[in-house]
């Protein structure tokens, strides 16, 4: 039994050792071949899957760009834009005199920006405004256009303007979103001098003259001086069935070629403030400022003053002169609080034999929570001969997008 | 009636010959300056920066991390996939766009081993605050850096009356420094 086991594994070995040995001419040739059938179907495959990521890459590439289209698109396509901006104010104020006090909340502005891109070149901009929340026969407030107008780019360096704008005189009566000045109400000067916020209906041209000085010319309807009427303020007609008997030009350079100044100067000129009705009252106005920021500094001041013909002190004595200016230092203590001081004085009456010059200073610090959003507090000292200055606090929020 | 009539008339005119005069003038005597449009187109800008050298092409994938801190840096959200810039010796190119009040300025940004080397004012298509081009305002760019809160790290003074406009520039100045970051993690590397 052992034998015939032994016998057979001999037997198997041999057979394995036969096997082992080289390959015949023959056989060695069939391998070949075959292995050359394999490569010739390794290459085809290695080929298309080549050709696979070509045409992956190919097929990546218009899709990302698609996606890439479709995701940019809407940004690139949307010519009609909407913004605006509004500010609520709280005002605590005292009279020096104690007769009387305002202690109120107020919504001040409300307002809508709508801008229509219709080419490269020509452009329209509004903006609608709800001035104090509500308006209406005995309301409060009022709805304003303050601007509805084409603008035009000529050439590269002129742009045309018709239509409602506002007038390019002083800091605020152009740019005036909250979070862009110090204050809760904006300064007194440009407000009963200028008279911000001051728009009219007309054409205008503005381009540089060089890099960094710019002008502004324009052609428009004018103020107003109704019977009794004698400050600019009350002159303005907000081009609603307004007078136009007498149109009126005003003319700006500004200069801007430094980084963080701004220097300019206004001239208005109008020959009948009052469009025919009586005697005739011509005006002039002269306005100047300066905005200088130099890291966290900041200086505003500004130069305003009127002269008219002296037909009008009849209507009020010493109101052919009506002068005023501020100045105001401001210091930003981090990205987002700053603190601001300004004194004022204007003048409605500088002819006048008695003194009636408005003095105020104002003190307090903005905070913005976010670039375009901003909280407001200060303290106003006004001072007057006849002690009815207004003391007090003022408050705010307010924001632009 | 007719006194006051005439007199209106007459000096509306008056007023009007001085004025169409000044408007004359001024048309007359102002240079044919761009204030607004397009300067510089890309390929020149690039141009331009690698005068002497043959940039390559780059493309920076916004994954989700990158994409994350550009939303913080710009303060809104980023399109797209990616972004393409041209590179030679740790030097980058970048030409994005950022909308200031209205419309997109195209800003040019190179960056020199992690320091903003110029920047240039491509196009810009908003009415007011075409000041930014001025070489003395893109002068005060050069050599900021990217702080630890990825702002710059140089105050930058503004443009009264555009703020909107200084900020997107200071916002894709930023985004520069940080897709250069991004880009070149290695300063001496070139890829």
């Amino acid at each position: 039994m052992k034998k015939q086991l032994l016998a057979t594994l001999i037997g198997l070995s041999f057979a394995a050792t036969t096997q082992a040995a080289t390959p015949s001419v023959e056989e060695m040739w069939e391998i070949i071949q075959k292995q050359q059938a394999e490569i010739s179907t390794l290459k085809n495959q290695l080929n298309k899957n080549d050709s696979r990521i070509t045409e992956t890459e190919i097929i990546a590439e218009a899709t990302i760009s698609a996606v890439e289209e479709i995701a940019l698109a809407p940004a690139a396509s949307n010519k009609t834009h909407i913004g605006g901006y509004g500010e609520l104010h709280y005002n605590n104020l005292e009279k020096d005199d104690g007769s009387g006090d305002k202690d109120e909340v107020d919504f001040h502005r409300f307002v809508l920006f709508t801008s229509h891109q219709f080419s490269d070149s020509i452009r329209f901009f509004s903006e609608l405004e709800v001035e104090h929340s509500i308006a209406g026969d005995g309301q409060v407030g009022e709805v304003e256009l303050e601007q509805a107008y084409i603008e035009w780019d000529m050439a590269n360096n002129k742009t045309a303007k018709a239509g409602l704008f506002l007038m390019p005189v002083g800091i605020l009566n152009e740019t005036h979103e909250p979070d862009t000045f110090y204050g809760t109400e904006r300064n007194a000067v440009e407000k009963n001098i200028i008279p911000a916020t001051w728009w009219e209906a007309g054409a205008a041209l503005s381009g540089e003259l060089s890099p960094g000085l710019s002008y502004d010319v324009a052609a428009h309807s004018g103020l107003f001086l109704d019977d009794g009427e004698y400050k600019p303020r009350d002159g303005r007609q907000k081009v609603g069935k307004a007078k136009a008997d007498d149109m009126a030009f005003t003319g700006r350079l500004k200069y801007t070629a430094i980084p963080g100044l701004e220097l300019a100067a206004s001239l208005q000129m109008q020959t009948d403030m009052r469009q025919g009705e009586g005697e005739k009252i011509d005006g002039t106005l002269f306005e100047t400022h300066i905005a200088w920021q130099r890291d966290d500094f900041q200086l505003r001041a500004l130069y305003a003053t009127w002269d008219f013909d002296d037909a009008i002190n009849s209507i009020k004595a010493g109101a052919d002169e009506q002068t005023g200016f501020y100045i105001e230092p401001s210091y930003k203590l981090t990205d987002k609080l700053g603190v601001f001081a300004r004194f004022s004085e204007y003048d409605n009456t500088v002819g006048s034999a008695t003194d009636s010059a408005i003095e105020q200073i104002d003190l307090g610090l903005n905070y913005w929570l976010h670039p375009n959003v901003v909280f407001k507090i200060d303290y106003q000292n006004q001072d007057n001969s006849s002690g009815t200055g207004s003391d007090g606090v003022n408050i705010g929020v307010g924001f632009s997008y | 009636m007719f006194n006051s009539l005439y007199r209106n008339l007459l000096n509306n005119l008056v007023s009007k010959v001085v004025f169409a005069g000044l408007l004359t003038t001024t048309l007359l005597a102002s240079p044919q300056l761009s204030a607004k449009g397009v300067y510089q187109s890309g390929p020149d800008f690039f141009a331009e920066v690698f005068a002497q050298q043959q940039p390559e092409a780059g493309v920076l994938w916004l994954n989700s991390s990158i994409r994350q801190q550009a939303e913080k840096i710009l303060g809104r959200k980023v399109l797209g996939l990616r972004v393409r810039y041209q590179h030679s010796a740790g030097k980058t190119a970048w030409i994005l766009n950022e909308i200031g009040k209205e419309m997109p300025i195209t800003i040019g940004v190179v960056i020199d081993q992690g320091k903003i080397s110029s920047v240039k004012i491509l196009a810009y298509r908003e009415s007011r605050g075409g000041e930014v081009r001025y070489p003395a305002y893109m002068a005060q760019y050069q050599g900021a850096t990217l702080t630890d809160k990825y702002k710059l790290d140089k105050s930058i003074d503004g443009i009264t009356g555009a703020t909107l406009s200084v900020w997107a520039v200071n916002k894709v100045a930023a985004l520069a420094l940080y897709y250069h970051s991004q880009a070149m993690p290695q300063p001496e590397s070139t890829n």
